[in-house]
């Protein structure tokens, strides 16, 4: 009995804070103590492409299929083309390593998809530029010489390096058409790793290759005490002062570099073009009139459903059912809240997974309550028919839901190897929908019902079961 | 009520059913030299594009001739097939092209037809891809099986000869595997509608459904065989049928209520979707009602022996 009042105690609270959580975009939770917020999180329900409208595309290493890729490589490959994406000023890109030779790319929102896709199929340049006494920011975007005039002003040539698309150039382009000269490309450097210099500073040791070591001897006698910014794909990663000519081929840059940011800097020096050819399998491009009306249609079919289960349960089965509608709008509840919690991102079969675990969710219910009518037809008093009913519908709900769950296991391992996040997001959606509804139509509901039982004389009324 | 006795009647409803979806499956096997169904571009790779035009429509012809102007060697998309979507919109199908392509094609059609021109929803997908992304699939599908199989077997396995139990509910499953794909087959062949991922996740969730149906009679079963020890092998499974008859209809129509109202309100983009789950749901209790325990009891009794007899009265 203690333990039952326990539980209901739980679920009031669980409902309470589904409710805030359900309803707010954002929660903050303080500490009492200091006043700082002690939880600070976003909780607004997370989109997916189709619902919002944007663009999806999965890239593939373009190399012959037998050959081994490293989850590094790919990784590698991963943060360099985010970091170009980034540059396209688009907010919440999400890219991801799908399987292992493949990365799913998402842009929210983007009305442009032909530039993103072709800013992402370039090949990455690393440039050495010339920025004279006036150092950039790192992080500005700026115009290079390399590729467009003098084609001998680059000291190597690299055969991969391609100019990057006019078209595909961010719009943002920082100080108007200052044209910086390319002294050198990433494919004159032949190592780069990551030290720490005597004051214990980290830094970036560089080794050129021997062509590339004359070039840059040449010109950082001529530049010393000027700067050299190391520009990927046009951006700015760093720009260090040339302290003293670097004759013998090897070099180090020195900033003010965190151990990660210096990490990074030598990834991209090293990898300045991507690890791995990239192409582009697949692209899926949704407008966003399509998601909004996808939403708004959407929910209308998930609150008519849920009316629809709720009358009819509450016919059926009088005032078991009606316990059960209660049950069912805990579910509901709790349902998005997790979805918010975690956070999973919404799609169109989502919504439908989540729909359709509605009408399973009642499910448990419906086996439950026709195991209490058989007990009580079986002339049991209603408090036995309701422990019976429970522990002998128990096998059937936990094998049939266990099958639900593999088939989901299932569609969730094929949706994330093909980037397949329609699939994805069903089996996601479907699969906390079982687990969720296993709580609420076992706990809850037997919870609910014995409160009432303990409140009034039922026992003398089995009419009220559905008898 | 006597839901075992006349399980020939029942066997019989779920061929009438399969047959034509089995021929259908042929048909268009030899239309389209492709398979069973016709392949959206998730599976059989290629480019859809579904656009919406602010003015007025072209026909159909003149985006025909239009994206023959831009096929080329690498982007054969000439010929491609164009369907209408509502009154202003297409939907076009062609060989697989780039993004490039598309953004140069759409910006023709707005000079050319003088209309604003809203692009939908564009999917391109490499020929290998797909490929690959099918046999996953077969693959996911026969992974579904084995697994639930496994499953079943290990939660019946204190019942005399359990992989009975396992292999009945899979026969059970194939049964509506059989009926969705046939049933996708034929409105394939006569509406073209296509099998792409979303007919995967339906034709899985159905798969899951099917075996979540038949282990609430098995489990039944399981339990009224330990009590009825007595009981001919048939009655007492057509006992533990009846007994879980209300649960499956009630389990059903709400299932069946959510779905209709995602058909009725859920807008186009998943309609084929949960019509497939629809038909699969209903064929999924069929199954479980009138073929999986009878399964059983056809096994216990070892029925095929006497079949030949069987056919011979009931000609008679």
């Amino acid at each position: 009995m203690r333990n039952r009042n326990n539980w209901l105690v739980l679920i009031v609270l669980l409902i309470i804070f589904s409710l805030w959580v359900d309803l707010s975009k954002k929660i903050t939770i303080y500490n009492p103590f200091n006043d700082k917020p002690l939880v600070d999180r976003n909780v607004d329900v997370k989109l997916g492409l189709d619902l919002r409208g944007g663009l999806q595309a999965l890239l593939e290493a373009d190399v012959p299929a037998e050959t081994a890729i490293t989850s590094e490589e790919l990784n590698n490959a991963r943060n360099i083309l985010q970091n170009r994406a980034n540059a396209l000023g688009v907010s919440e890109i999400v890219m991801q390593t799908a399987g292992d030779r493949r990365i799913v790319a998402e842009f929210p929102g983007v009305t442009n998809p032909e530039e993103v896709v072709a800013t992402l199929k370039q090949t990455a340049l690393l440039e050495f530029v010339d920025m004279g006494t006036n150092p950039l920011q790192p992080g500005s975007i700026i115009k290079t010489d390399f590729g467009i005039a003098d084609p001998a002003a680059p000291g190597v040539d690299s055969p991969t390096a391609t100019p990057s698309d006019p078209a595909a150039a961010p719009t943002e382009t920082a100080p108007a058409e200052t044209i910086y000269h390319t002294v050198m490309t990433g494919a004159g450097l032949q190592t780069a790793s990551v030290q720490r210099s005597q004051t214990g500073a980290y830094q970036i040791a560089f080794v050129l290759k021997s062509d590339a070591t004359n070039t840059f001897a040449e010109y950082t006698t001529s530049h010393t005490k000027q700067y050299l910014a190391i520009v990927l794909d046009k951006q700015v990663i760093s720009a260090p002062i040339i302290e003293n000519p670097i004759t013998s081929g090897e070099g180090v840059i020195s900033g003010n570099f965190t151990q990660e940011a210096a990490q990074t800097l030598a990834v991209q020096l090293r990898s300045g073009a991507l690890p791995i050819p990239i192409k582009v399998v697949e692209s899926r491009t949704v407008g966003a009139t399509l998601g909004e009306e996808s939403i708004r249609k959407s929910v209308i079919a998930g609150i008519i459903g849920m009316i629809v289960v709720i009358l009819f349960m509450g016919f059926n089965y009088q005032l078991p059912g009606i316990i059960a509608d209660m049950a069912l709008i805990c579910y509901a509840l709790f349902s998005l809240m997790v979805f918010k919690l975690i956070p999973v991102t919404l799609t169109l079969p989502g919504i439908a997974g989540f729909i359709l675990s509605v009408g399973m969710a009642v499910d448990a219910n419906v086996l439950i309550f026709e195991r209490l009518k058989e007990e009580l037809r079986a002339g049991r008093n209603l408090r036995q028919a309701i422990d019976l009913a429970w522990s002998r519908a128990w096998p059937s709900i936990r094998d049939s839901n266990t099958s639900t769950l593999i088939t989901c296991l299932i569609l969730f391992v094929f949706g994330n190897t093909f980037g397949a996040s329609m699939v994805k997001g069903f089996s996601v959606t479907l699969a906390l929908g079982v687990g969720i509804s296993l709580f609420t139509a076992i706990i809850v509901t037997r919870t609910f019902l014995h409160t009432v039982l303990d409140g009034m004389k039922l026992a003398e009324h089995p009419r009220w079961f559905g008898l | 009520m006597n839901i075992v006795k006349s399980r020939y009647v029942y066997f019989l409803i779920s061929l009438l059913v399969i047959i034509p979806g089995i021929i259908f499956m042929g048909l268009n096997w030899a239309k389209t030299k492709d398979g069973p169904l016709l392949l959206g571009v998730d599976f059989r790779g290629g480019s859809l594009l579904e656009v919406q035009f602010e003015g007025t429509r072209p026909s159909a012809e003149d985006i025909a001739s239009l994206y023959k102007e831009f096929s080329s060697e690498e982007q054969p998309i000439a010929d491609p097939i164009i369907q209408s979507l509502g009154e202003d919109s297409f939907s076009i199908r062609s060989k697989t092209m780039t993004d490039e392509t598309k953004g140069l094609i759409v910006a023709e059609m707005e000079t050319r037809f003088s209309s604003r021109v809203i692009v939908l929803n564009f999917t391109s997908v490499s020929a290998s891809v797909g490929a690959e992304v099918t046999r996953a699939a077969g693959f996911a599908i026969l992974a579904a099986a084995a697994a639930i199989l496994g499953y079943i077997w290990w939660a019946f396995r204190k019942v005399e000869h359990a992989y009975r139990y396992g292999t009945a509910a899979i026969i059970a499953m194939l049964h509506d595997v059989l009926v969705v794909v046939g049933v996708e087959a034929i409105l394939g062949y006569f509406l073209g509608w296509e099998a792409d991922a979303l007919f995967l996740t339906a034709l899985l969730t159905v798969i899951g459904f099917s075996v979540h149906d038949t282990i609430v009679v098995f489990d039944r079963v399981r339990e009224n065989s330990g009590l009825y020890r007595r009981v001919e092998y048939e009655k007492m499974v057509n006992h533990s049928i009846v007994q879980t008859l209300d649960r499956s209809i009630t389990t059903q129509l709400t299932v069946m209520f959510t779905l209709f109202t995602l058909v009725l309100f859920g807008g186009d983009s998943i309609r084929h979707f949960v019509i497939i789950l629809l038909i699969g749901i209903f064929s999924g209790t069929y199954s479980s009602i009138f073929n999986a325990a009878q399964i059983l009891v056809v096994w216990e009794n070892r029925e095929w022996t006497s079949w030949f007899k069987r056919k011979e009265e009931a000609a008679f």
